[in-house]
């Protein structure tokens, strides 16, 4: 379904220092320097499938969104989606697909998102049947019927996220771009929004690759997760699989019927927090059961739930990695 | 983009384009207030000549050319420069490229769906021109009518497919805003906006008939007011088209170049 080789997109920008001396010699002399957004990457997406980019802010997930949807033009490399490539922005292309950015909207902003669903529905063709049944599937399923009469504008964030999503599946798209779709958004529309959008791919079976800060939208959506760091692709596999590869250690939570002392706990491994009531330890996987069955004999354990490391936690570990390893490789490069 | 899709699609766009110019009346009252410059200039032509004519004009056909160049100035603007250079620099025309169908035609609707709003400000000024100025006001040949729309259409035509080079080069130099300004200097001097071009000096006249500026306002005003005659007037209109297809070729080929370097910022 999707194919990407060797993708790079590098921008020349303009580097200015600051300062009304720098601003009048930049006149007369501008010094340019090649920022690489993306820088190499390859991989394989299969038709339904979801996929979570994550990554650092400015590390290039975004820029490879935009590339695979054909608004922005690859420096170099091979781009294919569902047999077109993008960059073309051919009609048959663009009535597979729909981008949602978090920040920026469709919604006509002055009119109802009534208004924006009925104009997409003469761009992109939808027969009448269908356009009735998609708006009206969308509208239970997202509660928008209080919504679409009121100028977008008048909308909250949350409120007119759902619009824009359910304005940007009008046309029943085959693959999925979503880019950070859940931003300031609260918990409970954040679950709103999770759920959608599982439900959707799987009813029609669509592509989704998804672009999100909040670690909880990609444990919920994404199977596999594809890691872009500085332009350059730092793990794609499973999520369990990376959460195994960088941070194995289990955490073990114990609810306390009393307090115990901060020395019972360090026996039996890392404590990672420490309260009157429960106490969080980190241990090796292997010694899991072992610990488990020591607290149990020597706590007032009330409950207990093993768990992996936040994924926040995996991924700053990965992030910082992968740091040092460049810091490495320019060392010795350096020398 | 097929034609097809487009030509099914644009009612749709232009419908849109009358309801947000329906949400925007009030800016659209103070663009209104911002062209009321030919009135200012009929004052001052008219007190100019009030003992003797100027070139063909006196004083009543100076308020019939001037009432006429306020209703044309209302049913060809255009704005295109100004939203695409906001667009490119705030990265939203990304969503506009999503959609199947090229943003030049969702501007050319959003920009022809203000035009009902100006016809209700245009109609009433025509028919007080014709109450004024009587049969001075309009066309006084039956042909005149059929080309005056074809001159008005060509008249919008130019103006928006130059907002939409201007706009364009947004993509080639981060923004063209006073690129448009430039252009709007000399569409004040050179289109007849403020006096008309048969008054200037021969050299001026000789050299504003081959700049599309004329054609913006000049042509159609004096097709209005019945100043050529049937010959002349197919002369002008074949050059007003000219540049309609010189500044249209221009318009798609910037417009393919440009999204080259489209970088869709933000987000």
């Amino acid at each position: 379904m999707i194919s990407v080789r060797g993708l790079r997109k590098h921008y020349k920008v303009h580097k200015r220092p600051p300062g009304l001396k720098a601003a009048f010699r930049s006149l007369f002399h501008r010094e340019y320097t090649t920022v690489k957004a993306v820088d190499g990457i390859s991989f394989e997406i299969r038709a339904g499938e979801r996929v979570g980019f994550l990554g650092p802010n400015g590390a290039g997930k975004t820029t490879t969104l935009k590339v695979l949807s054909g608004l922005l033009h690859p420096s170099e490399g091979e781009v294919r989606v569902d047999g077109h490539v993008p960059r073309h922005r051919e009609e048959a292309f663009l009535k597979k697909i729909m981008l949602v950015m978090g920040q920026k909207q469709q919604l006509l902003w002055d009119l109802p998102p009534a208004e924006t669903f009925e104009l997409n529905r003469a761009i992109y063709d939808v027969p009448q049947a269908q356009f009735k049944q998609t708006v009206d599937e969308l509208v239970a399923l997202l509660e928008l019927e209080e919504l679409i009469q009121k100028p977008s504008r008048q909308l909250s964030l949350g409120e007119r996220m759902k619009c824009e999503l359910a304005a940007a599946l009008i046309h029943r798209p085959r693959v999925l771009f979503l880019d950070e779709p859940t931003i300031g958004l609260d918990v409970s529309m954040q679950v709103t929004m999770r759920s959608f959008i599982k439900a959707y791919t799987e009813r029609h079976g669509a592509t989704l690759i998804l672009t999100s800060h909040y670690m909880d939208d990609v444990a919920a959506l994404c199977p596999r997760i594809v890691v872009i760091d500085k332009g350059a692709l730092s793990y794609d596999g499973g999520l369990d699989a990376l959460v195994q590869r960088v941070r194995p250690e289990k955490r073990v939570m114990f609810r306390l019927e009393q307090p115990v002392e901060a020395a019972r706990l360090t026996s039996l491994g890392r404590v990672v927090s420490h309260e009157p009531g429960s106490a969080v330890l980190q241990v090796p996987p292997e010694a899991v059961s072992a610990t488990i069955s020591r607290a149990l004999s020597s706590l007032p354990v009330t409950d207990l739930t093993v768990e992996n490391a936040p994924l926040e936690e995996v991924m700053s570990e990965l992030f910082a990695e992968n740091k040092a390893r460049r810091a490495s490789v320019a060392g010795e490069v350096g020398s | 983009m097929s034609l097809r899709n487009t030509v099914r699609a644009f009612p749709s766009l232009l419908r849109v384009g009358f309801s947000e110019a329906l949400a925007y009346r009030a800016e659209l009252h103070v663009w209104v207030l911002s062209t009321t410059m030919p009135f200012i200039m009929m004052a001052l032509w008219t007190a100019v000549a009030r003992d003797e004519p100027i070139g063909p004009y006196n004083a009543e056909g100076f308020v019939g050319y001037f009432l006429a160049t306020f209703v044309v100035r209302q049913l060809t603007g255009a704005w295109a420069a100004w939203q695409i250079n906001y667009e490119v620099r705030q990265g939203t025309l990304a969503m506009r490229l999503l959609r199947p169908i090229s943003p030049l035609w969702a501007y050319a609707a959003e920009n022809l769906g203000a035009v009902p709003m100006r016809v209700m400000v245009a109609v009433p000024v025509a028919i007080f021109s014709v109450l004024v100025v009587g049969e001075q006001a309009v066309p006084r040949e039956w042909w005149g009518w059929p080309l005056l729309l074809v001159t008005l259409l060509g008249g919008w035509l130019i103006t928006f497919l130059a907002n939409v080079c201007i706009g364009t080069m947004a993509l080639f130099m981060e923004s063209s805003n006073h690129v448009m300004d430039v252009w709007l200097v000399l569409f004040f001097i050179l289109s007849g906006y403020m006096f008309p071009v048969s008054l200037g000096p021969p050299w001026l006249s000789a050299l504003v008939d081959w700049l599309p500026f004329r054609y913006q306002i000049g042509l159609p005003v004096e097709v209005m007011t019945g100043r050529h005659e049937l010959p002349e007037t197919l002369l002008l209109l074949a050059r007003q088209w000219i540049w309609v297809l010189v500044l249209g070729t221009l318009a798609v080929t910037l417009w393919r170049r440009g999204l080259r370097r489209f970088a869709a910022y933000g987000g």
